[in-house]
């Protein structure tokens, strides 16, 4: 495979950073040109982990696909699991009772900011600052719990059914919420300072693995990626689903295109995500969890797109269904994969210290791309 | 753009453009000899600016293939898919992979898994199979004895 | 006051008048050569265990505490695991070379020990020139490092290597500038006349300015010449598996890793007797009462005291920094650090010379 890399010339080495890789990315394999400590071309090698999702869910039903995507992206697993339901819902035209839709919500931020906060971690202890990875870990844990008190799994909590939630929420789980908002809000400042702040930090992420603003929309970047550069994609905000439409929140965008853009986006809906919370932790309505939905439920001949934003950017699940209890064909657009093929176009010209730390700031789970 | 301007506005610049009707979007079905040409006015028609594709898949109707492409305009907010129906012993289409960047990567997966030809792609290998795979394992006639489970 | 001349005195008398000189001077040396081993042996169980129970700490968990009370025999655990694996060479890679490699470095290491003073008259050779010894044979620590590199064959330890080699050789001179700002001070390059100047105080007090900008740029410094992080890119973990010693496993590794941990001592002991007097006690001026306070706690607890804290501070550095890619770290040399440690120099020189240090 290596010869086939027609584009080398004298003196170039070819190395392979994967797909075993000490920094927690997942089984990537890159196969890197460099020029000395340059880097000519990445080249990314996938399908390590290919499962081939999309033939097995045309296989399985309507209610059981829902859940193998918790394990595509696993880091958004309620994310994932919301944009299925959703488009199940849209096909079958369920309506959705108001305390599920908040529970939703309420679930996915929760993990939104679960995975943003791995994300800091991991992204710290691939630059070399190997503390911060346990401080994010400490708080992901309150997460966790409360995820595990009213889920029942810590990673793929299979909650969310076509018209609402499995089960209703746990007595506990309005007490420890607050009780978690009171302790991050102080910890996002401390994250600040321990790593925003330092000048090591900065000088290896600002002007690193730029991406204007016409190519990460080329390159169909979204999420955090592209509104790092300045693309408003925000799916919460531009096609709100659930109760988005009611909340108040700020769509954070900033216009570098540059690793530390990208860093600073993502503190900042973890802010964001934190106020969301706030907002509807008070304010559950009473009611049903779930909207009575037939046993077997059978899409209409047709086809259905639903998008969510996950903490990656946009998942998109699109069913084509010839009306049997089976979806006839799936595709999950996954945010993941376009994020990834940007890769080699931000990575030229830079060294092999900033490759890590813009593949850090992609934010790349593989069962994601790989599917 | 609402669905009646776009479509309007699609049907103007297009001449015998096929229109599905159902579905949430409009839905515009183009042939696979034409389908590069309208792709580029897509992109550049100043009223229509559909910079953004974000779904790029195909679907395996069993007598052809079907490409379906979805694009929206980051400027007007307005959607589109596209299909285009491709003959399934020779499928191959033009790549607009110059014009979309990210259709670079899609086009190799819909190639790995369906066949589908892409015409002038710069790098046309498969993506998640390995490279001495035999057969497309996502068309409906794909059988594996070893590597499938029927449910 | 408990000393250890006393008892070194006393063995050397009896060594003399019990053998003829010849062999008395063999039987010392053979004495001081046990005692070097038995001191890296020690440091290298002492040092790991540190570095890990500092980084637990740091990291809010325990670290080792299962291994012996409280941990304590986890490096004992960790030595005997590497001394029984495997030491595998690797195909193609250079044989004398690739054995060569870890006993060049453990051998610069033992070499740089000679005249550094652990306590009052506890050296092994006070030569007139010292500290320019010192500079000059830690030099040669580069030259393990690049044969390691070269002879793995494999192509990510020659990267680590490469930039390890960059990175040490330009340390080297900030480094030994801000050395050259307590020589100029103390006018001799005698390790033991360095610390008896220091009798009314250490010189980090008392060259105030100057000697406080070489002492931050000494530490910076002597951080990137034991690839220690933020200046660890050499085996940056997640970038390059482990830089420069990848291929080796078993003993050959176990001396990479002691050589290591005991650089950190030595070039912390060297800050410690410069800037932070040796094994002098905190003497203040003329303030007797004081300094015959300070005089009660022997000279080998103030000599290991301060160089703990210095390993200490560096510790802190490691688990506390993202680490600097290879050019912004060469940035830092040669665009800073190198003419702030020139100007500083001149300043120290005239300091020294209009007589305005205390």
């Amino acid at each position: 495979m290596i010869e086939e890399l027609g584009t080398t010339t004298e003196g170039d080495l070819v190395i392979n950073i994967g797909p075993q890789h000490p920094s927690t990315h997942g089984v990537l394999h890159l196969v890197v040109t460099l020029s000395g400590e340059t880097i000519k071309n990445v080249e990314p090698h996938l399908g390590y982990i290919h499962r081939s999702i999309e033939k097995m869910c045309e296989s399985l039903s309507y209610r059981q696909f829902i859940y193998v995507t918790s394990r595509m992206d696993y880091l958004s697993s309620h994310i994932n699991n919301h944009g299925c339901a959703l488009c199940v819902e849209k096909g079958m035209q369920i309506e959705v009772p108001p305390r599920a839709q908040v529970i939703r919500v309420l679930m996915g931020e929760l993990t939104r900011l679960a995975s943003h906060q791995l994300w800091w971690g991991a992204m710290a202890m691939d630059l070399g600052a190997l503390t911060p990875f346990f401080h994010a870990f400490r708080e992901r844990e309150a997460i966790n719990e409360i995820m595990e008190e009213t889920c029942g799994a810590r990673l793929t909590m299979n909650y969310m059914v076509p018209g609402g939630v499995m089960a209703d929420l746990h007595p506990n789980f309005v007490t420890k919420v607050k009780a978690f908002i009171q302790l991050f809000r102080s910890k996002i400042d401390e994250y600040d300072e321990l790593v925003t702040g330092n000048i090591i930090f900065q000088n290896r992420m600002k002007g690193v693995g730029r991406l204007t603003r016409e190519d990460a929309i080329s390159w169909g970047c979204t999420g955090p990626t592209a509104r790092g550069s300045g693309v408003s994609c925000d799916i919460r905000k531009l096609y709100p689903y659930e109760v988005y439409a009611q909340l108040k929140f700020d769509e954070v965008l900033e216009y570098d295109g540059d690793c530390f853009s990208r860093y600073l986006v993502r503190l900042a809906e973890m802010r964001q995500s934190l106020s969301i919370v706030e907002q509807l932790i008070d304010n559950i309505p009473e009611g049903d969890f779930q909207a009575k939905t037939k046993a077997v439920l059978k899409l209409p001949k047709g086809e259905f797109y639903s998008r969510v934003e996950t903490a990656r950017g946009e998942f998109g699940v699109y069913i084509v269904s010839e009306g049997a209890t089976t979806p006839y064909r799936i595709k999950f657009r996954s945010p993941g994969f376009s994020n990834l093929s940007a890769l080699n176009h931000m990575a030229r010209g830079h060294k092999i210290g900033d490759l890590v730390a813009i593949m850090g700031t992609l934010d790349l789970v593989i069962p994601d791309i790989d599917r | 753009m609402t669905n009646e301007e776009l479509k309007q506005s699609l049907t103007e610049n297009f001449s015998g453009a096929q229109f599905e009707e159902g579905g949430e979007w409009i839905c515009m079905a183009v042939e696979a000899a034409q389908f590069r040409e309208t792709a580029g006015r897509l992109r550049s028609f100043s009223s229509l600016d559909f910079d953004y594709l974000f779904c790029l898949t195909c679907i395996d109707w069993k007598t052809h293939l079907t490409m379906v492409y979805h694009f929206t305009s980051t400027k007007y907010r307005h959607m589109l898919v596209v299909k285009v129906k491709l003959d399934r012993n020779v499928p191959s289409i033009d790549t607009v992979c110059d014009i979309w960047r990210t259709a670079e990567f899609h086009e190799r997966e819909v190639y790995d898994l369906f066949g589908v030809k892409f015409n002038n792609h710069p790098d046309l290998r498969r993506l998640f199979m390995t490279d001495e795979w035999n057969g497309w394992p996502l068309r409906k006639d794909y059988e594996d004895p070893v590597n499938m489970i029927k449910l | 006051m408990f000393s250890l001349e006393g008892i070194t005195n006393s063995v050397h008398h009896w060594l003399y008048s019990t053998f003829g000189t010849t062999t008395a001077l063999l039987i010392e040396m053979l004495i001081v050569a046990l005692l070097a081993i038995t001191l890296f042996a020690l440091l290298g169980l002492i040092l790991v265990y540190m570095e890990r129970k500092v980084s637990a700490y740091m990291q809010i968990r325990l670290g080792p505490n299962r291994v012996g009370p409280a941990g304590l025999l986890q490096t004992a655990a960790d030595t005997l695991k590497l001394a029984v694996k495997e030491g595998l060479t690797p195909n193609g890679a250079d044989k004398l070379l690739f054995n060569l490699a870890p006993f060049m470095v453990i051998i610069v290491s033992m070499l740089i020990l000679a005249p550094v003073a652990f306590a009052k008259n506890f050296q092994i050779w006070d030569l007139n020139i010292g500290v320019l010894y010192i500079s000059a044979i830690s030099s040669l620590s580069v030259v393990g490092i690049l044969m390691a590199g070269w002879a793995s064959n494999n192509k990510y330890s020659l990267l680590g290597a490469m930039r390890s080699g960059a990175q040490i050789v330009s340390y080297e001179l900030s480094a030994g500038l801000s050395i050259l700002t307590v020589i100029v001070f103390a006018g001799s390059l005698q390790v033991s006349d360095i610390i008896t100047s220091q009798a009314n105080g250490w010189w980090i007090f008392k060259g105030h300015i100057p000697a406080i900008i070489a002492f931050v740029i000494f530490i910076i410094a002597v951080t990137a010449e034991t690839n220690r992080a933020p200046f660890d890119l050499a085996e940056a973990e997640s970038e390059l598996t482990a830089g420069f010693h990848t291929e080796y496993s078993g003993m050959r590794f176990a001396l990479f890793f002691l050589a290591e941990y005991v650089n950190i001592f030595i070039v912390c002991g060297i800050g410690a007797t410069l800037f932070l007097g040796g094994w002098m006690p905190l003497h203040i001026g003329h303030w007797e009462g004081f300094n015959h306070v300070m005089d009660y706690i022997p000279s080998s607890l103030w000599f290991m005291g301060k160089t703990f804290f210095l390993i200490f501070v560096i510790m802190w550095f490691r688990w506390t920094f993202p680490r600097l890619r290879i050019d912004q770290l060469l940035n830092l040399e040669w665009k800073y650090l190198l003419p702030i440690s020139m100007v500083n120099l001149l300043l120290a020189t005239a300091v020294a010379i209009l007589g305005w240090h205390f």
